[in-house]
């Protein structure tokens, strides 16, 4: 596949070089040429995908194309797309046809671009190898005996086989920056309320955030552009002037000042990962950029924050999957109780359960305060900690992982092993800063590696123009594995 | 912090998440490993600390009183598990 | 053993919005099932809650009118149970910090005045419907009404016996619909009430074990619920049992309350703020406008009445039982000038016909405007009592204006005392027995004679005109 950035293939469309069910059924092929080994789709429909591409077709020919008019994209199952198959990686839901779009399966749909299909990821979005869906794990197309990274590892998967141009994604402790940093590509969690999450089944409310997904950070600008934007029927989004994410690209560095925050070059990091980081350090220093050490010295707190206030919301956002009104309900129970209880121990998967049941815990009587309360608490500190560093410096940088993708199996017997692949993500999220992550070199097993970048609040437009400043000068983000076809 | 099988159960009730003796056992070690994890949080000194649920300062936005919502119970049955002249059907409810 | 009975009151009341309080869905009564229930409503996933500013208007005017303490920072949360008319498997409600805090209300049981405090009034939603009709061996789920606004209302423990829980339920009743919050219909459910009930040897200062009693919505079974509770509780006490803390139902067919089957010890809520909403601001503008849309208040109005129509405190109170018969009583006593009369009209004959009739104050065939211009007319004496009822009858039949009605039907009063003198005379003649006996000292023979003359006049003599001249012929 031709290395295609989205405005290259916009140009491509709008000059009528090629049509967008041309390009649609291109990616289509190589889905399904692809996908029974990678497993990245849970659901792909070719017939809607090329009724909307011939709509985006109509729309070019009328001369009313936008930006990114007749460009495909394919969307994490986590978005309910009216009329689509939307399981968000789960059994519970393996039957849910939503009924209605979510705010940005809208946006996309009114930007023109075609969906081709949905992407797999962990159940509910708890997860950081994609293993725990329901409809089997999700290959890391560098390797496939290898993760993708969770939870929007299909998603990541998708972009990094070239099976769809970009995917959107989301994060709630580093499900986007994660398997983009997994999977070799470019992925962007926005300040927390810039994107709205109507039509996202919510995992943890203050922490989820929608996101694109593409291989370079001027795709991810492009479909930010799409992305952003106030929706009166989300409460936790932010009414704000519409931004143009591309307008700083080309700046130069210049006078950028890096923050290095101690903890995150710290014990527990790997020396393959560490050594492409700093290179890449070294690369942006070269380009104008100077650094300086910072210290977010509460992120340690992160993980136990996260696995407490996370795991509380899931908790109760879950309690709507009780075999009432849609989705998956036992076939045999007897009374009421016995129809919800086995309903949600059938229909949730080991993970999603031991969350649902620490959330349940640190919410009951007697433990709020301990818990939750004190959580919350810590998570003010940590937001502190980066708003004393931005003072200091204007992004902060660091490795998105403390390794590169690990063996399917290798982790998943030990919930706690897992959640520390989200040490250095989890920190954004908590504070509601934007992250974002992209590619800087590979390991020896040739396995990607990603670097981390965290900005300020709302800016978006400067961590992209780092980011792109680094493509422009470096070939990370180009790279493609080989030998899949 | 460390969980009985009792514990597990009581709120395994709470979630009403069916859970049988084994399950929780093996559920139990799990969660202890997690709250392990979770304990190092607990012995920070907070005091003076205001908890934070939201990272800007924000509040809520109202919605003019209006109904703006129409009829769609035909979609929206058509996915549901059970149904009947219009209701959701569901085991006996007793009071 | 002397027992004393303590009571606290927990109202929800349906804010009278048009839509719920965080969808757009329609909060009309009466729709087919499932036709009002939105996407939010429904909880189907990744939906999400928008407040209604109606809803929290309702709450402001409330706290307004009870001399409440306003919140300006007010905070939804999670109350976690599973249920299947609670779609989300949680209300949301607010807990630790409701937009209404204190407030008091005054009361009026056997001609004493007392004040209730109230605890809190906060925001809530509505659950939806279990239909209990046997769908073969299931349950039918309705959500119209879920996410109904509600106000929940809770008062101290401060009532102590059924009748004061009554008139406080009715107080309460009367002002959120006065305030135009809520439509005040009971039997569709937009006042329930729940009791909690119960009782301590009197002098001990701590409080019994308390029982809730649910979803009461009449006055009458309020009263005969608690009733019934008080007593079981003091028998159990009195026969050496314990009260257990319990959730019970009143059944109005045998008119005794037990305890909810589901055996679900005392719930564990898991409370925790809506990280899906922000916190609610009020700021000072806005409540002075809505402080600027109160009507005047029944107490204030009571006063007022004394002092500008000289009706007695208990008419007053009467009067102000709800706002339309206020503003009717009002506009019938301007129309006419005649406070008094009027007070009595709307109080005697205007609601003896409207209970008749089953009908409301606002369903009245007569008008304020024409029961105004009736007493006019008997006040200048065109009509006596007894010929204004036949008038009020046209009224109510719709036959036209009062003067017309009194031209057609030829019921104006006599008022040519010529007339009535020969009237008089006539009967006098045509009763001598009568005169004897009246004139031998008998004064029932009067009433006879004067019933005569009434009859002979068809009803159109002035009664007291009749009184004077007959009493004067007689001894004069």
């Amino acid at each position: 596949m031709s290395e295609s950035t989205l405005a290259a293939l916009a140009a491509q469309l709008k000059a009528k070089q090629i049509s967008s069910r041309e390009l649609a059924q291109q990616y289509l092929d190589r889905i399904a040429a692809l996908n029974p080994a990678l497993n990245a789709f849970i659901t792909v429909d070719a017939g809607k995908t090329l009724t909307e591409a011939a709509a985006a077709d109509a729309s070019i020919a009328a001369g009313q194309a936008g930006p990114l008019t007749g460009v495909p994209i394919a969307h994490k199952d986590i978005f309910c797309t009216d009329g689509w198959l939307t399981t968000c990686g789960s059994k519970m839901l393996h039957n849910f046809v939503a009924p209605y779009d979510a705010h940005v399966i809208q946006q996309f749909k009114a930007a023109g671009m075609p969906s081709l299909g949905k992407t797999n990821m962990d159940e509910f979005a708890m997860g950081s190898s994609n293993e725990t869906s329901y409809f089997g794990a999700v290959k890391n197309p560098w390797n496939p005996a290898y993760v993708p990274g969770g939870s929007s590892g299909g998603a990541a998967a998708c972009v990094a086989a070239r099976m769809a141009p970009a995917a959107t994604g989301t994060d709630t402790g580093g499900s986007i920056r994660q398997p983009a940093a997994l999977c070799g590509i470019t992925g962007l969690k926005p300040t927390y309320g810039l994107v709205s999450r109507y039509g996202m089944i919510a995992f943890a409310s203050s922490l989820d955030q929608a996101g694109p997904m593409a291989p370079s950070a001027e795709d991810c600008a492009l479909l930010l552009n799409v992305m952003t934007g106030f929706d009166p029927k989300d409460s936790t989004c932010l009414e704000r002037d519409k931004e143009d994410y591309t307008r700083d690209l080309d700046k130069p560095l210049s006078g950028l000042r890096v923050g290095l925050p101690k903890e995150f070059f710290a014990e527990g990091l790997s020396n393959e990962v560490a050594t492409a980081v700093d290179a890449a350090i070294a690369e942006l220093k070269k380009l104008g950029a100077t650094t300086v050490e910072i210290s977010l010295a509460n992120s340690k707190l992160a993980i136990p924050v996260y696995y407490v206030l996370a795991p509380a919301e899931a908790s109760s956002n879950l309690s709507r999957f009780d075999g009432v009104r849609y989705g998956y309900r036992a076939p045999e129970y007897g009374n009421l109780d016995d129809m919800y209880c086995k309903t949600r121990a059938q229909g949730f998967g080991a993970e999603v359960k031991r969350r649902i049941l620490i959330g349940a815990y640190v919410l009951s009587h007697g433990y709020y305060d301990a818990y939750y309360l004190q959580a919350q608490k810590i998570r003010r500190l940590i937001a502190e900690d980066f708003n004393a560093a931005f003072k200091t410096c204007d992004v902060i940088l660091g490795p998105t992982a403390p390794g590169t993708a690990f063996k399917l199996g290798e982790k998943s017997d030990d919930p706690v092993e897992m959640y520390l692949n989200d040490l250095y993500t989890i920190p954004a999220n908590l504070a509601g800063l934007p992250g974002m992550s992209l590619p800087c070199g590979f390991d020896a097993k040739g396995l990607p590696i990603g670097l981390q970048l965290v900005g300020d609040y709302f800016s978006e437009a400067k961590m992209l123009n780092v980011a792109h400043q680094y493509q422009r000068a470096t070939d990370w983000h180009s790279r493609q594995p080989e030998g899949l076809l | 912090m460390s969980l009985s099988t009792d514990d597990v159960k009581r709120i395994a009730r709470l979630a009403r998440i069916e859970t049988s003796d084994a399950e929780a056992q093996a559920t139990q070690t799990q969660l202890n490993n997690i709250f392990d994890l979770i304990a190092t949080m607990q012995a920070i000194d907070t005091r003076g600390v205001a908890p934070m649920a939201h990272a800007q300062e924000v509040y809520q936005r109202l919605r003019a009183d209006v109904a703006t919502e129409t009829d769609r119970r035909a979609a929206f049955q058509a996915i549901a598990p059970a149904v009947e002249n219009g209701l959701y059907l569901v085991p006996k409810v007793i009071d | 053993m002397k027992w004393e009975t303590v009571i606290g009151l927990e109202v929800h009341t349906q804010l009278a919005t048009k839509s719920k309080i965080f969808s757009g869905s329609s909060t009309a009564f009466g729709a087919a099932p499932n036709t009002q229930a939105s996407a939010v409503d429904i909880a189907l996933p990744g939906v999400l809650p928008v407040l209604n500013k109606g809803a929290v208007e309702c709450a402001i005017k409330f706290a307004l009118a009870i001399g409440a303490q306003l919140n300006r920072i007010n905070v939804f949360d999670r109350k976690n149970y599973f249920y299947p008319d609670l779609p989300k498997g949680y209300q949301i409600s607010q807990l630790a910090k409701p937009i209404v805090e204190g407030g008091v209300l005054t009361i009026v049981v056997d001609g004493e005045e007392r004040t209730i405090n109230l605890t809190r009034a906060h925001m809530e939603e509505d659950a939806g419907k279990s239909l209990h009709e046997d769908f073969h061996g299931m349950s039918g789920i309705d959500l119209n009404r879920a996410g109904t606004p509600l106000l929940e209302i809770v008062s101290e423990p401060e009532m102590r016996s059924s009748a004061e829980a009554v008139a406080y339920a009715r107080a309460l009743h009367t002002l959120v619909t006065w305030i135009g919050i809520c439509d005040g219909n009971m039997q569709e459910g937009s006042f329930r009430v729940d009791a909690n009930v119960s009782v301590r040897p009197v002098g001990q200062a701590e409080f019994g074990t308390r029982r809730e009693i649910k979803n009461l919505n009449s006055f009458k079974f309020l009263q005969q619920a608690i009733d019934y509770e008080v007593r079981w509780q003091i028998e159990t006490l009195e026969d050496g049992g314990r009260i257990e803390q319990a959730t019970v139902l009143f059944d109005p067919d045998t008119g005794e309350t037990r305890m909810m089957r589901s055996k679900e010890d005392a719930h564990d809520y898991r409370y925790f703020p809506d990280p899906d909403l922000l916190p609610v601001k009020l700021d000072e503008d806005w409540i002075e406008q809505v402080r600027a849309t109160l009507p005047e208040l029944p107490a204030a109005m009571q006063v007022r009445f004394q002092a500008e129509y000289g009706v007695s405190p208990y008419d007053a109170a009467v009067l102000t039982g709800s706002r339309a018969l206020a503003d009717y009583f009002e506009a019938a006593a301007k129309a006419c000038g005649q406070g008094k009369l009027a007070a009595n009209w709307v109080m005697g004959e205007l609601s003896a016909a409207l209970n008749k009739a089953d009908l409301g104050i606002e369903q009245s065939p007569v008008s304020a405007t024409h029961l105004g211009a009736l007493i006019a007319r008997i006040h200048d004496g065109t009509l006596s009592g007894k010929l204004a009822k036949q008038v009020f009858e046209g009224l109510w039949e719709g036959a036209g204006e009062v003067d017309a009605i009194i031209e057609a039907r030829g019921l104006k009063q006599m008022s040519d005392s010529g007339e009535l003198e020969k009237i008089i005379d006539e009967v006098m003649a045509a009763n001598a027995k009568s005169v004897e006996e009246f004139r031998s000292g008998k004064e029932k023979a009067f009433n006879a004679l004067v019933g005569q003359v009434m009859k002979a006049s068809k009803g159109k003599a002035n009664p007291a005109q009749v009184n004077e001249s007959l009493r004067k012929k007689l001894t004069g």
